[in-house]
């Protein structure tokens, strides 16, 4: 398990590594890795039917309760399905799409590395885990919406996508930290048996805020949505997959995931029936207002998604199976939308409703792709639309107080979204030909784009085996309540039908109205200023102005200026704090048992100082400071610490060589500042000094023996085999600070280096 | 300091004294920096400080000799070391989760190796460390040296 997981990162970096020696015949070999993750879960079906949940435990950070576990239950199996699943039809339409593309290494790079975190999202077992899963998704997004990076709209979208989503991904992180803390375990199989300690905690509210907050954001809701439509600035088979199948799903997982330690009455949900009701129809009204088709999909998506966070919040057992079903029929249709989308797209240089028309006589098989998937999306029969339409009335019927108002919702939704699929699987196809597509469409292109739709429909078929597999477990996972109904292709006479056959009726009635686009459509749309998307990107306008001018009071440029600011911020800070928890109860004869050779080595310190202040000449102040440091080296000799010294010196070295170096660029030196400036450095560093003077006294009366350094004198060599206990305290026992610390000092080196190197030439607007 | 002719660079200190022990200096140093590296664990010493000497021993070349010297003998752009050297480290970190072990448990060589000693994922972990070393140190210096110059 653990290799299916990581198996994705290590072919993206491998991708990464490979650069432009990436021919096009390599990435033929790339769907096999989706493909086989694919086998592997799918072969993973039979156990999870027959066992529930399947643990696969790995060890990573256990004293901080940090586990590498996953868990495969019949949830996440559904997700890994349909990640490897679409994965794979999206590698292998990729092959074909992105043939001619430069820069084939970091798409694929970029794929896999959000393939990997996908799987990693829905399979981890641990919060924590799953939180860095959850943002590596939201990292891999932003690359791969930012692909074609020369194109700005392509950059600001990216970075709408990222600041929306990771936005919401920090909210979520303290979700999941007061869940972990109130529970008492961030391992998700525990927290299933403290769904009533969590909802009986007075945090309770908090915590389905800040989990809504994570979830709206990412699962596009309303008025989180606008960074989706945004984000069709990305390839096609990059839409498909991240912004359509799988990612914009990980928020409608994550309430999955939580539903049966979480929903209740009330705040649960209300919200998500409200928030889930208006996404689903305002997407739905958007749609048909498109003319690109790609923002169509992206609507729909957007509705879809709001579809599913309404059946979480009904809630009931139909509700619940429905929603499984969605997830399923959903990711389907889309992704033949979406791959239909690109292949019009790339044959006729354009996605314009407008200007797209009787292509069906060219390209057969996408025209047969596309009604499928209209048909799936439709819900007629013989998809499996059919059936999740089904239990999305019946669990609509069912709701106790509004079952009529909710009826009605998703009725209009379903009508809508029932017109913009024919807008996409039947108009391009249907009157007269527009286009004169030249080649014939690649198998690579239109097989990926028809498969989906054939086992939509394979599946429809056979509800009895959906049921078994899909529908009854899922809802058995999310909660005690048992699904009673089943799902049949012929239902008798009813409500259901009744409703489905409106669905039809007016769908098409709304399709024919709208299948010929008419500009003033379009200029309904231009009134962008007023949506949530204007007002947020105006709020993020000027906060960003705000933070430009505190930038530019604060950072002036002057080096001194900093250092007065940190300095005396820290003096004024410390000093207010300390001042109430000094004890002034010194051990004066420890303290002034000094030596001779420690008075030497004062004393020779403090000329060195006086000598850098008053020195006239840079090289001398520069080699006095080097005497400051060569002293320190000696102190820490006398005090048995020969790593520090060592450290110190070879540090005190390298600034000396480096202030040499830098002297060479400076002009002569000048004695500019005036007396103010004088008395200002002398409080100041006179400040500081007496800060650190009064903190080492209050150290020095603190107990020097707390057991610890014990600890490590003893384990050093009986736990990691090594002698010397300061190395082996920064490789061993805190590895994990010092492998942070290398990162910031990596971190800082590059920041130097493009700090000096990479000028900004003056950024063309 | 004046500039005297074109080749004269910054940093570059043309006593004939400094260029020859530099010349012999630096190889010296940059052993006795893996002796640094490699003893650590038992007696006083460890990457960041083997890191250090290595810096010292290039950058003291570099002095000597001139940037472009210095270049042209290491041959890439002592940046690279860094990303390599997270790597590494991080890699020595992940290398136990593949016995089932947690992120960063030592593992050692039963056999003592001849001249190197004891062989575990730490020594690994301090190569990383070292490499980083360098490569900030460098790139730091290097850059600033190469402004001044142009």
């Amino acid at each position: 398990m653990l290799t299916a997981v990581l198996v994705g990162f290590v072919a993206a970096l491998g991708f990464a590594f490979a650069g432009n020696h990436m021919r096009k015949s390599v990435s033929y070999w790339i769907p096999f890795l989706p493909a086989s993750l694919f086998v592997y879960f799918a072969l993973m079906v039979p156990p999870v039917l027959a066992d529930g949940a399947i643990l696969f435990q790995y060890n990573w950070a256990e004293s901080m309760g940090v586990s590498m576990n996953f868990r495969l239950d019949i949830l996440s199996l559904l997700f890994a399905l349909l990640i490897t699943g679409i994965g794979t039809l999206v590698f292998l339409y990729s092959t074909a799409y992105m043939r001619d593309h430069k820069q084939l290494d970091r798409f694929y790079g970029y794929l896999s590395l959000f393939m990997a975190s996908m799987l990693g999202l829905v399979l981890a077992e641990n919060l924590i885990t799953l939180f860095v899963f959850w943002e590596m998704t939201s990292i891999s997004s932003f690359f791969l919406i930012g692909f074609n990076y020369r194109d700005k709209k392509a950059g600001r979208a990216a970075l709408t996508a990222l600041c929306i989503t990771g936005g919401g991904g920090l909210l979520l992180l303290v979700a999941l930290l007061m869940m972990g803390q109130i529970a008492g375990t961030y391992s998700f199989t525990e927290i299933l048996q403290s769904g009533d300690l969590l909802r009986d905690s007075l945090m309770y509210p908090v915590i389905l805020l800040l989990l809504f907050a994570g979830v709206f954001t990412k699962s596009a809701q309303f008025p989180f949505h606008f960074w989706l439509p945004e984000a069709m600035r990305a390839p096609t088979p990059v839409s498909t997959y991240l912004h359509s199948a799988t990612m914009v799903k990980a928020g409608i997982y994550l309430l999955a995931r939580f539903h049966p330690v979480l929903e209740g009455p009330g705040l649960w949900q209300n919200t998500l029936l409200i928030v889930g009701g208006i996404t689903m129809l305002f997407g739905a009204i958007h749609a048909l207002l498109r003319t690109d088709m790609k923002a169509i999909l992206a609507y729909t998506t957007i509705s879809a998604l709001g579809i599913m966070v309404f059946l979480t919040g009904l809630g009931t057992p139909a509700a619940l199976a429905a929603l499984g079903l969605f997830i399923l029929v959903h990711a389907l249709y889309k992704s033949s939308m979406f791959l239909l989308t690109g292949v019009l797209d790339k044959t006729t240089g354009t996605r314009n409703l407008t200007q797209l028309r009787g292509l069906g006589k060219y390209m057969p098989l996408v025209f047969a792709a596309g009604m499928l998937a209209a048909l799936s999306n439709a819900g007629l029969l013989p998809a499996l639309g059919y059936h999740s339409k089904h239990l999305f009335y019946e669990a609509s019927l069912g709701h106790i107080t509004h079952s009529t108002l909710l009826t009605g919702l998703a009725l209009v939704t379903n009508i809508l979204l029932l017109a913009a699929g024919l807008l996409i699987g039947l108009r391009p196809f249907t009157g007269q030909p527009s286009h004169q597509p030249g080649e014939r469409v690649s198998s690579l292109l239109w097989l990926p784009t028809l498969l989906p739709g054939l086992l939509a429909v394979a599946a429809g078929l056979a509800p009895v085996f959906m049921e078994k597999t899909l529908t009854s477990p899922f809802t058995n996972e999310l909660t005690t309540t048992a699904f009673e109904g089943h799902l049949h292709l012929w239902g008798g006479f009813d409500q259901l039908l009744m409703l489905s056959v409106m669905t039809l009726a007016a769908g098409l009635i709304v399709y024919w109205k709208f299948s010929t686009p008419k500009e003033s459509r379009v200029d309904l749309v231009k009134r962008e200023k007023l949506s949530p998307g204007g007002l947020m990107y105006k709020a993020a306008l000027k906060l960003r102005n705000f933070f430009k001018t505190l930038i530019h009071i604060l950072q002036n440029g002057y080096l001194r200026y900093y250092t007065s600011v940190i300095i005396g911020f820290l003096v004024l800070l410390m000093g207010l704090r300390i001042q109430y928890s000094l004890e002034f109860n010194y051990d004066l004869e420890r303290i002034l048992d000094v030596q001779a050779i420690e008075a030497v080595t004062m004393l020779v310190m403090v000329i060195s100082v006086v000598v850098s202040v008053v020195s006239k000449s840079r090289l001398l102040a520069v080699a006095s400071l080097g005497a400051v440091g060569l002293c320190i080296c000696l102190i820490f000799l006398y005090f048995s610490a020969p790593d520090l010294a060592m450290t110190q010196f070879t540090i005190d070295t390298l600034t000396v060589v480096l202030f040499v170096l830098l002297l060479n660029g400076l002009p002569a030196y000048l004695l500019k500042a005036d007396q103010g400036i004088h008395w200002r450095d002398l409080i100041l560093a006179g400040g500081f000094g007496t800060l650190i003077f009064v903190f080492t006294l209050e150290v020095l009366n603190q107990p020097t023996d707390s057991g610890i350094n014990a600890f490590y004198a003893e384990n050093a060599y009986l736990l990691a085999k090594g002698k010397n206990v300061v190395n082996v305290i920064l490789v061993d026992f805190r590895g994990v600070d010092t492998l942070i610390e290398i990162v910031v000092l990596a971190v800082a080196g590059l920041g130097v280096f493009s700090l000096i190197k990479l000028k900004v030439t003056d950024a063309p607007e | 300091m004046h500039r005297n002719n074109d080749d004269n660079q910054a940093g570059q200190m043309t006593t004939l004294i400094l260029r020859t022990a530099s010349t012999y200096l630096m190889p010296l140093l940059l052993l006795f920096s893996i002796f640094i590296l490699i003893r650590g664990h038992y007696e006083p010493g460890g990457g960041f400080v083997g890191g250090l000497i290595a810096s010292i021993a290039l950058v003291v070349y570099g002095y000597a000799n001139g940037l472009k010297r210095i270049k042209s003998f290491l041959q890439f752009h002592p940046g690279g070391l860094i990303p390599t050297g997270v790597t590494l480290a991080m890699l020595s970190g992940i290398a136990p989760m593949f016995l089932g072990k947690p992120f960063m448990t030592g593992l050692w060589l039963d056999q003592q190796l001849p001249i190197i000693g004891h062989v575990g994922t730490a020594l690994f972990f301090d190569t990383g460390v070292y490499l980083v070393v360098v490569g900030t140190t460098l790139t730091i210096i290097f850059s600033i040296g190469e402004e001044i110059d142009s």
